[in-house]
């Protein structure tokens, strides 16, 4: 069995004031897998997803990227192979030009020069937004925010993707146009969602993330079937949306 | 490396009037000299004689004429100075010492003096820095006060003042319409409660913005400092071509002191 791209074991967390939101989570995902992580509103999943890149450092347990374990001494490496989209474009772009902001990133990993300019332009052109360039990130729309700051973590190359609802706010064909940019992807995703339907047309497999604990890890469409686990985790489908009747991926 | 407005930039800055004139094209941190030169001069300009002043007045027109930013543009935006003019119009009543007859007045000489003066240099000033402020775009003054060695922490805060500001007006907008969709009408002094409790929204979430910002940041390596993406140069022309106002000015800063 290969490293997995992400190795998370025994992870519990407690927050300052006491409260306990993480109690043991076990999680591996593969290279080139895409998992949805799901779970009602209070599960813990930000929570999950700032000890990825070691922003809050785990209380017990461990979290490893391809085989380097969160610590101190790695942040800055942890940092560059874990790329976290986070759920509010305008706190991602914070930079005067999508340019300069896209370049950000690597230019933090000492990139310069040719070697700077040709990341930004590549992954602007890999999330369709390379004529925006020299724009700045206020007079975009939400969607085209929401693809920069895709483009700001692509830039850093990372191993693994991780988008905080991805696509909340957007409208169909945004989100439409998001799925196809990621499926375009050659990269290892773990997306955190509520929308159900997005995770079973992106994701193979899903984990339920339960009171700090994964409670079910499995293939999308099974854990969508069945009807007692989701609704145990507080999980529902949209009105008329039935997994069964919808074609496999291809 | 584009630092100056090229194809596809949009100009939506109240203050930045687009064009491509000399004075826009000049980099940034020459028009901040030029411009801090300027103001100095006009500031040590004795304000006893006038000739000087009318001086100054006529080389920062010409530089108006350059940009060929329409002189009404910058007109309107010097209301900025009007509590100035006010203070201004107010010191020969309130000022001390000999007093001189004008018309029915008897005003303050000092005072008279005074308002003159702040009234002269402020306008010149206010002139100026619009010019600067309409020939480049304000990212281009945040690289401009980069390249001159600013305080990193000081050219970051103007930064993200003006990455945040439609943010934030954005977010004052629409509390405004909530208010205002739940029948308030900001009407007497008993509902200034109400926009006290606005303003505190808008600071805590302004707050937490700002720390999921710095997460944001962290989480792409930030690591205390702002990597340095462009680095404006000028030529020796272009130095010689901002130069020009300023030294004019100088000169006849110089000149008034002499004949003063």
């Amino acid at each position: 069995m290969t490293t997995p791209v992400l190795d998370v074991r025994g992870l519990a967390y407690a927050y300052p004031d006491g409260h306990q939101a993480l109690y043991g989570v076990n999680l591996h995902v593969h290279q080139g897998e895409r998992v949805a992580l799901l779970g009602p509103n209070g599960a813990g999943k930000t929570t999950l997803v700032l000890h990825l890149n070691g922003i809050l450092t785990a209380g017990a347990g461990t979290v490893a990227v391809s085989g380097l374990s969160v610590s101190k001494d790695t942040l800055q490496e942890i940092r560059r192979r874990v790329g976290i989209v986070f759920q509010d474009p305008d706190d991602q772009l914070f930079m005067p030009t999508v340019h300069d902001d896209v370049a950000f990133g690597p230019a933090n990993l000492g990139l310069r020069g040719d070697a700077l300019e040709a990341r930004v332009r590549r992954a602007l052109e890999q999330v369709g937004m390379a004529d925006f360039a020299d724009r700045p990130p206020h007079h975009l729309s939400f969607g085209q925010r929401r693809r920069v700051a895709v483009a700001t973590v692509l830039a850093m190359e990372p191993e693994i993707l991780v988008m905080d609802e991805p696509s909340s706010n957007l409208d169909p064909a945004s989100r439409r146009e998001l799925a196809d940019i990621v499926t375009s992807l050659d990269v290892t995703v773990l997306m955190v969602t509520h929308d159900l339907p997005y995770a079973l047309e992106l994701c193979e497999r899903s984990v339920i993330l339960a009171d700090g604990v994964i409670a079910a890890d499995g293939a999308t469409r099974d854990l969508l079937g069945d009807a007692d686990l989701m609704a145990r985790n507080r999980l529902e489908l949209p009105y008329g949306f039935d997994p069964s009747f919808v074609a496999p991926r291809r | 490396m584009t630092t100056t407005a090229e194809v596809g930039a949009s100009h939506g800055h109240a203050l930045h009037h687009h064009g491509h004139s000399p004075v826009h094209r000049l980099p940034a941190h020459t028009k901040i000299v030029a411009l801090l030169v300027f103001v100095l001069a006009v500031v040590a300009t004795p304000r006893t004689t006038f000739w000087p002043y009318a001086a100054h007045l006529v080389a920062l027109l010409a530089a108006v004429r350059a940009s060929r930013v329409p002189f009404p543009y910058l007109a309107k935006r010097l209301v900025v100075e009007v509590p100035f003019v006010v203070f201004a119009l107010l010191m020969p009543f309130i000022a001390t010492g000999p007093r001189t007859a004008v018309g029915p007045l008897h005003l303050s000489e000092a005072g008279l003096w005074g308002a003159w003066a702040l009234l002269a240099k402020g306008t010149l000033g206010v002139l100026a820095s619009l010019l600067l402020a309409a020939t480049t775009e304000p990212r281009d003054i945040i690289a401009g006060f980069e390249r001159l060695h600013l305080p990193q922490p000081l050219v970051q805060i103007m930064s993200f003042m003006i990455r945040y500001l439609e943010v934030v007006t954005g977010e004052l907008n629409r509390m405004r319409i909530a208010r205002a969709s739940r029948g308030f009408q900001a009407r007497s002094l008993r509902q200034w409660p109400a926009l006290g409790a606005t303003l505190g929204a808008l600071f805590i979430r302004s707050y937490e913005r700002g720390e999921r910002v710095h997460l944001a940041m962290l989480s792409r390596g930030y690591a205390g400092r702002m990597p340095t993406l462009h680095v404006l140069t000028a030529t020796r022309a272009q130095w010689v071509l901002s130069g020009i106002l300023p030294a004019v000015a100088v000169t006849v800063c110089a000149a008034g002191m002499v004949n003063a």
